[in-house]
């Protein structure tokens, strides 16, 4: 059967060349990075080379990057790490539309005590900038802002909160673990002090990850043990998972402009030929502050799961925001703070696309969506 | 993570539409919970001759309310009241783990379109 992968958001390929790359680290040089002798050197070496190559990319100094298990992990190290600075009750500021990585790290610190705003967003899911700023309070100590939303693709006005958070001396970190590869992820023009990358959304290997860490920035570490990391992480290095991350963005900065073209080509058709061969669609987003690859459509009168398992027994592998399909059986919080009713809510469907989709995938999606959209709505009981 | 048969039902499933004038009309779920089933029943002489569906919902929505139709056309009203959850499940061969907040839906559907049959009737 034809199969065709556009769920990209969570999770991408590994790309054959950083595949390559990593080989060598599993058997030859497996050394660790700690050690004196020359295997060790050989992965201190790659260590480094994998940091700097990563810090060239986002305009960062090497000593600025520090290696983590991924997203989830580099989120967490930023909000609790920062929090970890301060002595008594810490406020912090994010939005509600942040990554689970983020909200629940958030609601953990809720539970031990400290005081956390959730930033509503508008229709089109981009953050109140005037509910932030007046939100900041004398115990602020973090604000904590995803770059590009990894539902709806809503690009955030990162570069307006920096400053904000710059002038109050408060820290900001932003999540870029989507937006990495798909629009200009500088942390210069960014004017972020944390910023969070995962390898596995990128073409590289799942399990590994980076946190950036301005200098000048002071944050505690969350795991204990010996001085990796300038002992902010410590555990002996992910080597090859590390050598795969620095390959992935160095490719995906030398792909950036044929990508980013590439993707936005698939993004716009894809949502012209749905929008007008099938009626009661909507696009949930941004229609133009949007990552390039994402498309979030509700289909009135359907169920996103029942979407999913007919998209799938077509080989389309695509994700919903309805509670149906997922195993908290809670429907999409990201869908629900941009104002959408719950019949639309269980009716979306986040397609994301890659680099290998083509246009000809483009079609089998829009004329599998026409053919199984009016099948289940002949179904349906609305 | 579904069974065979769920998605043979869930592809293929029977007793598809609305009767006019049914005898009875039975609908439970919300648009907030996303599921909403509605069956509709014909009844001559006491049997369930015609046994209609149509649901919004999710695979298991779906695959239960076309099983429970199936299971319940050409039963008496008695019998069709006796059918059981286990019935609906065994005839599926079973549910995930987790995807059962909406299974006994149908069911309920049924029960309550059979309902909706003895209170018209009495009129
Ligand atoms: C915005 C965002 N942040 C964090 C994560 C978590 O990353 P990881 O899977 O590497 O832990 C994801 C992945 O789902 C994400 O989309
Ligand atoms: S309709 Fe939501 S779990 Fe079935």
């Amino acid at each position: 059967m034809k199969q065709v992968y556009m769920d990209h958001s969570a999770t991408t390929p590994v790309d054959p060349q950083v595949v390559d790359a990593m080989l060598p680290y599993f058997t030859e040089k497996f050394g660790n990075s700690s050690s004196f002798h020359s295997f060790g050197r050989e992965a201190a070496k790659a260590l480094s080379a994998a940091r700097h190559k990563i810090a060239d990319c986002i305009g960062a100094k090497s000593n600025e990057i520090i290696f983590t298990s991924g997203g989830t992990e580099s989120d967490n190290l930023a909000i609790l790490g920062t929090v970890g600075q301060y002595a008594g009750v810490s406020h912090i500021i994010t939005s509600v539309i942040e990554h689970p990585a983020v909200l629940n790290t958030c609601a953990y610190l809720e539970r031990i005590g400290h005081e956390v705003t959730y930033i509503p967003v508008d229709a089109d899911g981009i953050i109140d900038i005037e509910a932030l700023v007046s939100s900041i309070k004398e115990n602020t100590v973090l604000i904590s802002v995803m770059h590009a939303n990894n539902e709806i693709g809503s690009i955030q006005p990162i570069r307006e909160i920096a400053d904000i958070a710059n002038s109050k001396g408060i820290v900001f970190h932003t999540d870029a673990v989507q937006s990495l590869g798909k629009i200009p992820v500088n942390v210069n023009d960014l004017g972020v002090d944390l910023l969070s990358i995962s390898s596995h959304k990128i073409h590289g290997p799942k399990g590994a990850g980076m946190l950036y860490i301005k200098d000048g920035t002071s944050i505690s570490p969350i795991v204990f043990g010996g001085g990796h990391e300038r002992g902010l992480r410590p555990g002996t290095e992910n080597i090859s998972g590390i050598v795969g991350l620095a390959t992935a963005v160095d490719l995906a900065m030398q792909r950036y402009d044929v990508d980013s073209r590439h993707l936005l080509d698939l993004r716009n058709s894809l949502i012209e030929k749905t929008m007008a061969t099938i009626d009661g669609v909507r696009l949930n987003g941004h229609s133009t502050k949007r990552l390039p690859n994402n498309v979030n459509l509700s289909f009135r009168s359907v169920e996103g799961e029942s979407l999913l398992m007919m998209l799938d027994l077509k080989g389309i592998a695509v994700s919903t925001g309805s509670a149906c399909s997922s195993k908290s059986l809670k429907a999409s919080h990201v869908l629900a703070s941009i104002g959408l009713a719950a019949d639309f809510i269980h009716g979306s469907l986040r397609i994301s696309l890659g680099r290998g989709n083509s246009m000809e995938d483009i079609d089998y999606l829009v004329s599998s969506l026409q053919e199984i959209v009016s099948r289940l709505r002949e179904i349906s009981a609305l | 993570m579904y069974s065979k048969k769920v998605i043979e039902q869930f592809t293929n499933p029977l007793n598809v539409g609305t009767i006019e004038n049914a005898d009875g009309i039975g609908e439970v779920g919300s648009t907030v919970d996303g599921d909403i089933i509605t069956i509709y029943l014909k009844v001559d002489n006491g049997v369930l001759s015609e046994v209609k569906f149509k649901t919004f919902g999710c695979v298991v929505a779906i695959s239960t309310s076309t099983i429970v139709t199936q299971l319940a056309k050409g039963k008496t009203i008695e019998e069709a009241q006796k059918i059981t959850n286990d019935d609906v499940l065994n005839a599926l061969d079973g549910l995930p783990e987790g995807k059962d907040r909406c299974s006994g839906f149908a069911l309920d559907a049924l029960n309550k379109a059979i309902d909706n049959y003895i209170e018209f009737k009495k009129d």
